[in-house]
């Protein structure tokens, strides 16, 4: 069982680049290990130097943004690597909701399942909440509603963004997506009945072996 | 009359289990693959449960990522990955799966070793806890790359819930010229369709190009589905593939073989089946490829030059461009042939297998690595290093002055210790040219083995196609 969550509200930080990607987001370099501090390690490649001193230049080192709860992001957030760390470095770095035009489809299924709302957004609400991040640099505080499918800037303009309201739902009740599923036990188990005597030859002896042994 | 239907509406609907009420479908995963990276938060997430795997007996495990692939390695041999490689193996064994981990004759990159094993088979659907599960499309299968949340719910459930994808097709038609290989021709439609192109998508590739592969390269080329942003890509299955499988590990056998290979004809997308999106590669043209920035879609062919940012039209693309050539150290206008390199690397779960080792061989046989270059050759799988060192090709690589290590993923993840020091520019045989990708500050240039066989003898990025084959 996740919290639930219905609204994320915090200071939003800009990462203005298409195609960003996940070993951006988290280097293999901290994938040693399944307990790392992911949170210290969310962009590591751009937020330190090779001395592991932070770059002063880079969005997350500067105040207000090291405490960002929201990351407004360009097309195709969370390509490449299918690690899931990418969100979990992000939710344990403190950001709740991630904004933008698109994101990279298995990215995109990880965020829900962690508690991290994926909000798709119009390539021209992008640019607005861009300019309207840049006006008020010093406290860019947005909220993120997801019952409204809102952000609202400090500027008090409301946005819409866009999710499936399955997923909506599914986050503000913090379902546990196994159990939900568990509960077609009964489905699954005759549906592989049915495929072994369908295509015997895709279940194959060596292959079921272990069912026994 | 059914509906015309395509490759993947047929294997979808066979594999569907319930409509589930927020518009996904639950569909039955044949084959489980795991790697250790991926796979022991799923783990620990289903013990903290209380839950068990539902079906240990369609499922193996692999050790790749993290595992040394020093000479004579073993699973002791890269300390930082001790731990999660331990975990894997012991909760394997708790749950009863098989496990191919170092030492094993099967071990190996799971994208490998699930096609060499008869794992993945036509019509099927195979997860893995890594975005290249695509790879398996080559035969005909539906390899649906995952997070680590979801490996968890394929253990406890044997099932996936997900959006069903939209249908593409990608056909390459036309005459490909000598020395150009499935590497060139994925990397090619990465440049005209760029890293987004396939996103929401299950892109089949098709075409008198297609057919014409055999199946290691069409595994070559549905790897890199994932760079073109789709959910996964496939290859329908013919005799070629029917003839690859036949007496594998986990294939059916004899009787069952034939009616296998009956059902399998039944898979090729119907004449008059809809695709969302269709798209033409004109292969007559295709040169050897090889990027010169940050992401896959940033290539060329061997003949051209770095591009200049100004010449892009959009704000974003131009500064992203400009970017991607400062950390590439590189200039606009310079030629890509000629651009000199450290490092050549051989290997990852795109170009690892044996018929890339021998294109590789065969450009290297009887030459010598360029001062100062340093090459790996890394087989995909054990079985692969049997093959490979049957055929004398761990000789050539050798007398030329290459490293022949282990199997693993090696210097493409850099997970491990094959890493590319900073600043060091590497051409690879790999799927991903992400900034620090290959280790903090590694440059990357991707393209096919024979490329990076010309590269590392010459030292410089140069064109297979001038290197006379000995």
């Amino acid at each position: 069982m996740r919290d639930p969550v219905s609204s994320v509200e915090g200071v939003m930080a800009v990462m203005p680049l298409a195609n960003v990607n996940t070993d951006a987001i988290i280097p293999s370099v901290w994938l040693r290990t399944a307990t790392a501090d992911l949170g210290k390690a969310l962009f590591g490649g751009q937020r330190y130097d090779e001395h592991g001193a932070e770059r002063p230049d880079f969005v997350l080192n500067r105040a207000p943004f090291r405490q960002a709860r929201i990351l407004l992001a360009d097309e195709n957030f969370g390509c490449g690597s299918s690690r899931e760390a990418a969100v979990w470095a992000l939710a344990q770095f403190g950001i709740g909701c991630v904004l933008a035009p698109s994101f990279a489809d298995i990215f995109y299924e990880n965020a829900f399942k962690n508690g991290l709302v994926a909000g798709l957004i119009e390539p021209a609400t992008y640019l607005t909440l861009k300019a309207t991040a840049d006006a008020h640099a010093d406290a860019p505080v947005f909220r993120v509603d997801l019952r409204s499918t809102t952000v609202t800037g400090p500027d008090g303009l409301s946005h819409a963004f866009r999710i499936p309201a399955s997923r909506a739902q599914a986050l503000m009740r913090g379902d546990d997506e196994i159990a939900i599923t568990l509960r077609e036990t009964d489905a699954i188990e005759a549906h592989y009945a049915a495929a072994r005597a369908r295509a015997d030859w895709l279940f194959p002896p060596a292959l079921e072996r272990a069912r026994t042994s | 009359m059914a509906a015309p239907a395509t490759s993947f509406d047929k294997i979808w609907a066979a594999h569907l289990v319930a409509r589930l009420d927020d518009g996904r479908d639950l569909i039955f995963v044949d084959r489980h693959v795991l790697q250790e990276t991926t796979c022991a938060v799923a783990f620990a997430g289903l013990k903290r449960a209380g839950r068990s795997v539902a079906h240990p007996e369609l499922t193996i495990a692999t050790q790749d990522h993290i595992v040394s692939t020093d000479p004579g390695r073993d699973e002791d041999s890269n300390p930082g990955g001790r731990e999660l490689l331990t975990l894997m193996r012991s909760n394997a064994y708790a749950s009863r799966i098989r496990h191919f981990g170092v030492g094993d004759p099967r071990q190996g990159i799971v994208h490998v070793i699930a096609p060499e094993l008869g794992f993945a088979l036509p019509g099927s659907i195979l997860a893995c806890g890594d975005s290249h599960t695509s790879t398996v499309g080559g035969l005909g299968a539906l390899g649906i790359g995952v997070g680590t949340s979801e490996v968890e719910h394929v253990l406890a459930t044997q099932t996936l819930a997900l959006t069903r994808p939209a249908n593409m097709r990608v056909r390459f038609e036309g005459k490909v010229g000598p020395g150009i290989t499935a590497k060139d021709l994925i990397l090619r439609a990465m440049g005209e369709l760029g890293v987004a192109g396939g996103r929401g998508c299950a892109v089949e590739y098709a075409g008198s190009a297609i057919e014409a592969l055999t199946v290691e390269a069409r595994l070559t080329l549905c790897n890199m589905s994932i760079e073109l942003g789709a959910r996964l890509g496939l290859i329908a299955p013919d005799e070629k593939t029917f003839a690859y499988l036949e007496g594998r590990e986990f294939a059916p056998r004899g009787e069952a073989f034939s009616r296998a290979v009956a059902a399998w004809r039944g898979l090729r997308s119907d004449e008059d089946a809809v695709f969302a999106r269709d798209v033409l590669i004109d292969c007559d043209t295709i040169a050897p490829q090889v990027t010169w920035g940050t992401t896959p879609q940033d290539v060329a062919g061997i003949g051209e030059r770095v591009p200049d940012p100004a010449g892009f039209a959009d704000a974003r693309r131009r500064e992203s461009v400009a970017q991607a050539i400062r950390y590439m150290g590189l200039e606009p206008g310079m030629k890509l042939a000629g651009i000199p390199i450290d490092v050549a690397f051989i290997g990852s779960c795109t170009n690892s297998r044996l018929s890339d080792l021998e294109a590789a061989a065969a450009v290297v046989r009887g030459r010598r690595v360029a001062p100062g270059v340093r090459g790996l050759v890394v087989p995909g799988s054990m079985s692969v290093k049997r093959e490979a060192e049957a055929r004398g090709l761990h000789e050539i690589f050798r007398a030329a002055g290459f490293e022949w290590r282990e199997a693993g993923c090696s210097m493409c993840v850099s997970i491990n210790e094959d890493v590319v020091a900073p600043g060091l520019r590497c051409i690879a045989t790999t799927n991903r040219n992400f900034e620090n990708r290959q280790g903090p500050q590694a440059r990357t240039h991707l393209a096919s083995p024979a490329m990076v066989a010309a590269a590392a003898l010459a030292g410089r990025i140069t064109d297979v196609r001038e290197v006379p084959l000995s």
